[in-house]
């Protein structure tokens, strides 16, 4: 049984409100935050925990944190990423849902440790009733004196609301979630400068996913170096995984960083293994947007060590032979599912959500559909496989955000992994097809060779 | 409702809008703009019209063409008239592995429309969306503020036959979730 931090709680009836939240351990960290500690060393508690990022980029926030400008007479912001929306990924609305209070206590502890006086959460649109399980915290965590002035008669001043966006998967993206949240069209800015000089309303500005602020209370109630144990290696700590798919038992599950990867397919504590008995075939590990990996390679590195749930293993191999921790959006497939069918799938979601900022993403990720769509339909030739590797390396990294990248890997380990099957499709596609319905689907007028 | 006033937040709204207006800074007030809209949608037929958009620029001193141009980005944003019930069915990956086709095609069936359609009755609109972050319970869609998940042929008949019978408008920002057996 591997150690829980973040949602060992949530199955206290009562445990999403105030009351039962506090009996529980709830706000002690703050209290001790504000009592104890001085902002800088909740800084440094935070750098020596290892925490890294758990939106997906997996960047240290204690580094993050220290990169904040401190200009004298500026107002600096903390904001909460809720804009969960990679495919796949659905751990904050789980931690939102079921323990509010854990957040609103990170991002107290933050907006202390930053010298943030006003912050926000960023929520997507679509979690409207998560954004008003959270406004209900929040207003609970005023008239108790958690948020306001003077919180627990620190002196300590500190405000928190709540912002909803409007169905945007860039809004994630954090110059975009900012300029979405300054209430514009949600496309990223160029860096530098980073927010951490430039951000909201051209202030400083830290922008954290909701794991990584919830996070920081158990950093800060065990100490960073108590928190820098658990794990293995550079992951410290614990990830929530979200779990779809073809699985026995779909759901979040908080791991200790260093589960066998094979462990938490099988064994009935998690996934509780392959659904009806089937094989397993793939794994998307980190969300929609890292590579795809064949069920030999997710099990066991190039080098037949164990693959394990950390930074590093899973990324063991680079993009050769290897994935991403990513958001922890862990994506599991039968021996039934189609590869092709499954990226083209992706490959529309890129395109449907590519804000039409850089030309390689705006049109590559709708000539990667279309291909991909041709080469489904028993359309494709052998050079359009070539073609689609070609489209999706002229967008990886040459785009304004990660967007890009995000929609070429799925394509490229697709066809480093899978090209067979692809080439399948190119032989016999026309006898899988159900063509026209997609046009409909789609809105679209069905082209010639539909 | 008179021509005149057809753009205008009931008090309750208002004070609804002004206290989000107050979180933040007062020459920032353009940030309000989303929740603003997503009031409006509610409130104005579950749609933004040119006019509704107009009124919401208003209220926070901006130029119609900076709303314009912020509800045509998001896709929560309704730019034309829908049903009194907009069904979102969730076609990503995971929603995808789970069986999201069929839970489609069977609604485009029951209800006699294609996916972007509205029924004859305005009782029904079908979009498709991207990933709602219910992989673990999929498949599943959204109507209103609320998920409906694990979803079966069934489910989806008894939720329809429902929201018919209850004949009502349901909107993102309210809680209205019906109980499935």
């Amino acid at each position: 049984m591997g150690k829980k931090l973040l949602i060992d709680k949530v199955d206290i009836p009562g445990i999403e409100t105030l009351e039962v939240y506090r009996r529980n351990g709830g706000y002690k960290a703050l209290d001790k935050a504000l009592k104890t500690l001085k902002p800088e060393q909740i800084v440094e508690e935070v750098k020596t925990s290892g925490l890294r990022g758990r939106g997906g980029a997996g960047f240290p926030t204690g580094m993050k944190w220290s990169f904040l400008a401190k200009p004298e007479g500026v107002a600096r912001y903390v904001v909460c990423n809720a804009d969960e929306s990679e495919p796949g990924t659905f751990k904050d609305r789980y931690l939102m849902e079921r323990i509010p209070h854990l957040l609103i206590e990170g991002m107290i502890i933050s907006a202390y440790a930053l010298g943030a006086k006003t912050s926000y959460i960023y929520i997507r649109g679509e979690y409207f009733y998560l954004y008003r399980i959270l406004e209900k915290a929040i207003r609970e965590a005023y008239d108790s004196g958690l948020l306001g002035k003077n919180i627990m008669n620190s002196g300590f001043d500190c405000d928190l609301y709540m912002h909803i966006g409007a169905g945007a998967y860039i809004c994630g993206e954090e110059t975009a979630l900012l300029e979405s949240l300054e209430g514009k069209r949600g496309n990223p800015r160029i860096k530098p400068p980073f927010p951490a000089v430039a951000g909201l309303y051209g202030c400083p500005t830290v922008v954290n996913n909701v794991e990584t602020i919830a996070a920081v209370v158990p950093i800060v109630q065990m100490g960073g170096a108590e928190y820098a144990q658990i794990g293995i290696g550079k992951s410290t700590g614990t990830k929530l995984i979200s779990a779809s798919g073809h699985i026995n038992k779909p759901g979040v599950y908080e791991v200790e960083m260093g589960l066998p990867v094979e462990e938490f397919i099988f064994s009935d504590e998690y996934c509780g293994g392959m659904k009806n008995g089937k094989k397993l075939k793939a794994v998307v590990a980190g969300g929609s947007s890292v590579p795809i990996l064949p069920a030999e390679l997710i099990l066991k590195t190039a080098s037949g060590e164990p693959r394990l749930m950390s930074y590093e293993s899973l990324a063991d191999g680079g993009f050769a032979t290897g994935t991403m921790l990513g958001s922890g959006g862990f994506i599991v497939m039968d021996e039934d599912t189609s590869i092709v069918k499954n990226l083209w799938n992706f490959t529309r979601f890129y395109h449907h959500e590519s804000c039409g900022q850089c030309s390689p993403c705006r049109e590559g990720t709708g000539w990667m559909e279309k291909i991909l769509h041709k080469i489904l339909h028993g359309e494709g030739s052998l050079k359009d496989i070539d073609l689609l590797w070609d489209i999706q390396s002229k967008i990886d990294g040459k785009t304004i955000c990660p967007l890009g990248d995000a929609a070429s890997w799925p394509v490229a380990s697709a066809i480093r992994h899978f090209r067979h099957e692809f080439e399948e499709y190119v032989r016999n596609g026309s006898r899988i097809k159900d063509i026209k319905h997609y046009y409909r689907l789609n809105n679209l007028p069905a082209p010639a060779y539909a | 409702m008179s021509e005149k006033n057809k753009y205008e937040f009931s008090e309750e709204t208002m004070n609804v809008a002004s206290s989000i207006i107050r979180r933040y800074p007062e020459e920032k007030k353009k940030s309000a703009l989303i929740p603003l809209l997503h009031l409006a949608q509610a409130e104005f037929d579950g749609w933004l019209s040119p006019g509704a958009m107009d009124y919401v620029a208003s209220l926070l001193e901006l130029q119609p063409i900076e709303v314009y141009e912020v509800a045509s980005f998001y896709s929560m944003f309704n730019l034309k008239p829908v049903g009194k019930c907009v069904i979102e069915v969730c076609r990503t990956s995971s929603c995808w592995l789970m069986g999201a086709e069929d839970v489609i095609k069977h609604i485009e069936r029951r209800l006699n429309i294609h996916a972007g359609e509205t029924t004859s009755d305005g009782m029904f609109t079908l979009k498709t969306v991207e990933c709602l972050g219910s992989c673990g319970t999929a498949p599943m869609l959204q109507c209103g503020g609320d998920f409906y998940e694990n979803l079966t042929l069934e489910k989806v008949d008894q939720l329809l036959d429902t929201m018919k019978t209850q004949n009502r408008r349901r909107v993102y920002t309210q809680d209205d979730k019906i109980e499935l057996a």
